[in-house]
């Protein structure tokens, strides 16, 4: 176990470094990389400084080099809006939109899962057919629109939650969440609606595929044969089959909801790195753009490598393999 | 001990008719009733965005049409030029039904083209990926993981962000974030079929390896690749709809329906709601048109579910 | 000889998008205490089907239309699911062809035993744990309490099928119905596990229908046999009886394919013609197309008759020197 452990993050670690090269060569090479790392106000005088500043007469090794060791001592460059560190900025921001992904991620297990149970169990049932009818609807809705949606009938006609910001910050155990707060949940209840909808969508989808199939399969005739009731077939043996790639995908679907929630964010007003990426690409606050980028990157390698260790896990298969028993 | 009788007794039981696979598809997608309407829907918006010159009072880029004293009227309200604007007007006074319906078309146009270039792209990756195997195979399918591994729209937005706006850029952008998708499925498809005995049979016999991909390899892939196709198409369009939406997409001049969305955006809160509503529900049909298409094609295509 | 299954005109059809698919025609027969019943016939004849029928596991589009089954004197054709479940594992136990699939991947071994116990009866988990633990060394499994944890993908093919034997005899049940449960064994293996099967039944005194396409197989293990063609019963009687003088064509026919040491150098006797199409059974006899002794009668359905000591459905009886010799 513990070999595949650092397997994986040997290789998450190269992975790490291939999208630094690109990233740092990629910024690089579209246009001018002077433009890329001084504020675009800035005159003559202020571009030849900071080209010696930021060594950028330096050939691109020696560049790439300081970039990295930047990059290690957590110095990514300094915003042009803010004047302050770039990954200071994002990381300050990081908390808002981790409790919207994972307000998210928890709407969609504990709404998708149940009604795609019920789906592929009964999937004749009209109830059934109008559940697949809204998972389709549920992922082809652009999510911005939803947004807009929920908002115009929650917050403006009914009125039953604001609109737009993060509600107050409450503390448990030293971590600070709007999640504690009842002011903060209402804020928080359509955001996190409007980013879980496609998750929903997805999970809904997802658990009634693996039900159909796990009920056609031999194991399932075979322990309705010993005589099991329904309801141990139905949470033991079925559910213990599908939760392997059920659970797998939403782990990696957590990832994208990270990114998705730059749109949510931004509809919704909620001060997390989503509303700071977008700010930052329409005010060409490039070292923002770039730190955001490698935090993402960072965090996908990580979300791999955890959704790959609880996959080996779940399946006994796979896990005793390793082993080699 | 055969009896003349026996002959007559071993002609088997009578031939059933035979339909072509096409006939049998065909039969079976259009048992779905919501399938077929939902086709049918997007049929019809596709007739109206290209004719779109032909039955719109207004060409909403033409500046010299558009006055901002028609600007942010309600449905039904009569326009300076006399007509009616049934959708109402945006802020810069534009009809919406003509806006819209313009709109339709550089969505649309982006969005398949996006979806065409990503196709043809994605395709001959994949084949090359299945048929060279060894080493270069590996090196394609890890760059495919990789990207795959990222959500489409962070993809598409870091590549605006790269390359700037303007349509061609968009569409450049969407195809490097959607071409994945479909690398991944040929390869799946191409890896199966090459497994198959017909393959090793045609190379046995000689054929030569294009012609065994063009021939015979390739028809089989078309299926999955349709359904994918299907569901990356309306899956493009939203996307473009949620960057110009953001800003970051198509420009002010043109607008697409994501733009018309932003712009109305501001009026929500004040009542105005159809400057935002009325694009975004032609968006909606649009795309949930092809989805439900895509989704029932996937039923009827999937071998596995067949009985 | 108290019966302990008797089964008269049972009827099971399948109704498919296609058409009616007979797949158990009119079938009869009768199994007493501690009799194993061979029930013989190639895919498609409908001994599995009829397997099935008598546990109520036939599922859409299929059902029981028509027919008795009586178990234990009472009946139980078309009873309600709550009384079968009562029944299933319990006074009526099945095994399966491929334990691979039949056991559930995801869970261990005493995992699946103990419910099969604990399902029927209210005992603590700890007497479940031993009597499956002593059920597996009555099957001849080395060092049980090891196996007991293993997931099934941990064993092999012939353990595996032990471990459903066993599971099959844990509480103890008056019939045992077993699926092809050597077909996709070893033939060492399959001699092994008829020997344990053979072994049980006589210790317990539980009735057995075994369910094959191999005559050899139930040769050596078989009191009575019963031949099955395209759902009905063709010939039927003591195993010694049919094997050594056969009298329906097809069941001659089976028996002069199978490849002895006798008959060495000689050709193998061959079954002209394909497996009927169940969508499109011939008016007459279903085995006409097929058959070498057809005569004008054959046109007609053959009813089963006591024809010698048996039971046969044929309306031209082969009378062939001794077969097997």
């Amino acid at each position: 176990m513990t070999v595949f452990i650092i397997r994986r993050m040997l290789q998450a670690l190269l992975v790490v470094c291939l999208m630094s090269v690109i990233v740092f060569f990629g910024v690089n090479i579209v246009g001018d990389p002077i433009y890329m790392l001084v504020s675009p106000d800035a005159d003559q005088a202020d571009i030849e400084a900071a080209i010696a500043r930021l060594g950028l007469d330096r050939p691109i090794w020696e560049q790439y080099v300081l970039f990295l060791k930047g990059a290690a001592q957590g110095d990514l460059g300094d915003s042009f809006i803010f004047g302050e560190s770039a990954l200071k900025l994002i990381l300050h921001h990081m908390p808002a939109t981790m409790e919207l992904a994972f307000s998210a991620l928890i709407l969609a297990i504990v709404i998708g899962i149940p009604l795609g149970l019920y789906a592929g169990l009964y999937p004749d049932s009209r109830r059934s057919k109008g559940i697949m009818a809204a998972s389709i609807l549920g992922f082809s809705l652009p999510t911005f629109w939803v947004g807009l949606m929920l908002i115009m009938l929650f917050a403006v006609e009914l009125r039953w939650v604001p609109a737009t910001g993060r509600g107050d910050l409450g503390s448990f155990l030293g971590i600070q969440s709007s999640l504690l707060t009842p002011d903060g949940l209402s804020h928080i209840f359509l955001p996190a609606l409007n980013l879980a909808l496609l998750k929903i969508s997805l999970a809904i989808r997802l658990t009634r595929a693996g039900v159909r199939e796990a009920m056609g399969q031999d194991y399932v005739k075979y322990a309705r044969a010993k005589g099991l009731s329904t309801r141990r077939i139905i949470l033991v043996h079925v559910m213990k089959n599908i939760m392997i790639p059920v659970v797998t995908v939403m782990g990696l679907e957590f990832g994208s909801l990270i990114g998705f929630s730059v749109v949510t964010e931004t509809i919704f007003a909620w001060p997390g790195m989503g509303k700071l990426l977008i700010d930052a690409i329409l005010q060409l606050d490039r070292p923002v753009v770039v730190a955001y980028l490698m935090i993402i990157v960072l965090f996908f390698v990580l979300i791999n490598l955890i959704v790959d260790i609880i996959y080996s896990i779940l399946d006994p298969r796979v896990r005793l393999q390793d082993q080699g028993a | 001990m055969t009896d003349a009788t026996t002959d007559s007794a071993m002609t088997a039981a009578p031939l059933a008719k035979v339909e072509t696979p096409f006939q049998r598809f065909r039969a079976e997608f259009f048992e779905s009733k919501i399938a077929t309407v939902a086709l049918g829907i997007f049929l019809i918006i596709v007739l109206l965005a290209i004719l779109a010159p032909w039955i719109t009072p207004q060409n909403p880029y033409d500046l010299a049409q558009v006055t901002i004293m028609d600007g942010r009227l309600p449905p039904g309200s009569e326009a300076f030029d006399g007509y009616t604007m049934w959708l109402g007007s945006d802020g810069a006074g534009r009809d919406l039904y003509s806006a819209i319906l313009y709109g339709l078309r550089i969505s649309l146009t982006v969005g398949l083209a996006s979806g065409v270039i990503a196709l043809l792209f994605g395709m001959a990756v994949g084949l090359i990926a299945a048929y060279a195997g060894g080493r270069i195979e590996v090196l394609i399918m890890r760059i495919v993981d990789l990207q795959l591994s990222f959500p489409a729209s962070l993809v598409a937005l870091m590549m605006v962000a790269a390359l700037g706006k303007g349509v061609d850029k968009i569409i450049l952008a969407l195809v490097i974030a959607q071409w994945a998708y479909y690398a991944r499925t040929v390869r799946a498809t191409a890896l199966v079929e090459r497994g198959k005995e017909y393959v090793e049979a045609a190379q046995c016999l000689g054929i030569s390896q294009s012609r065994i991909v063009f021939r015979h390899i390739l028809p089989n892939c078309m299926a999955p690749l349709i359904v994918v196709g299907t569901v990356q198409t309306a899956s493009a369009i939203s996307l473009e709809a949620t960057l110009s939406f953001l800003g970051v997409g198509l420009p002010q001049t043109e607008p697409s329906i994501g733009v018309l969305i932003a712009n109305g955006f501001e009026y929500l809160l004040s009542g105005r709601y159809w400057i935002s509503v009325f694009p975004g529900a032609a968006l909606l049909l649009t795309v949930v048109s092809i989805n439900l298409v895509g989704d029932h094609l996937r039923d009827v295509l999937n071998p596995r579910l067949k009985k | 000889m108290t019966a302990v299954l008797e089964i008269s005109g049972l009827k099971t059809h399948f109704f498919t998008h296609a058409g009616v698919v007979k797949a158990v025609d009119g079938v009869d027969f009768t199994v007493s205490k501690g009799e194993v019943m061979g029930l013989v016939g190639e895919s498609g004849s409908g001994k599995s089907i009829t397997g099935f029928s008598i546990l109520g596991l036939i599922d859409q589009p299929g059902r029981i239309v028509e027919g008795s089954i009586k178990f234990n004197g009472s009946e139980i054709a078309n009873v309600s699911e709550e009384e079968l479940k009562k029944l299933r594992g319990n006074r009526i136990s099945m095994i399966f062809q491929d334990p691979m699939m039949t056991l559930n991947p995801v869970l261990r071994v005493d995992t699946q035993m103990i419910e099969a116990i604990r399902a029927h009866e209210n005992v603590s988990k700890q007497t479940a744990w031993e009597r499956s633990r002593d059920a597996l060394g009555l099957v001849g499994i080395p060092s049980p309490e090891e196996r007991l944890q293993a997931y099934p993908h941990q064993l092999s093919g012939g353990m595996r099928q032990r471990v459903a034997i066993a599971t099959a005899f844990l509480n103890k049940p008056d019939l045992i119905i077993a699926d092809e449960p050597t077909t996709a064994l070893d033939v060492t293996i399959q001699a092994q596990i008829i020997h344990e099967a053979q072994k049980l039944t006589k210790q317990t005194g539980t009735a057995m229908i075994w369910i094959t396409h191999d005559l050899a197989v139930v040769a050596g293990l078989a009191d009575r046999i019963s031949v099955m063609y395209a759902g009905r019963i063709v010939e039927q009687g003591g195993i010694d009886d049919v094997i050594d003088r056969p009298l329906h064509p097809y069941t001659v026919g089976r028996l002069g394919s199978v490849p002895t040491a006798n008959r060495r150098g000689q050709r193998l006797f061959q079954i002209e013609g394909m497996t009927p199409n169940m969508l499109a059974l011939p008016e007459g006899c279903a085995f006409g197309p097929r058959c070498q002794a057809r005569k004008a009668a054959c046109n007609a359905q053959p009813p089963i008759e006591d024809v010698e000591g048996r039971r046969l459905r044929c309306f031209n009886p082969q009378r062939v020197a001794e077969v097997t010799s």
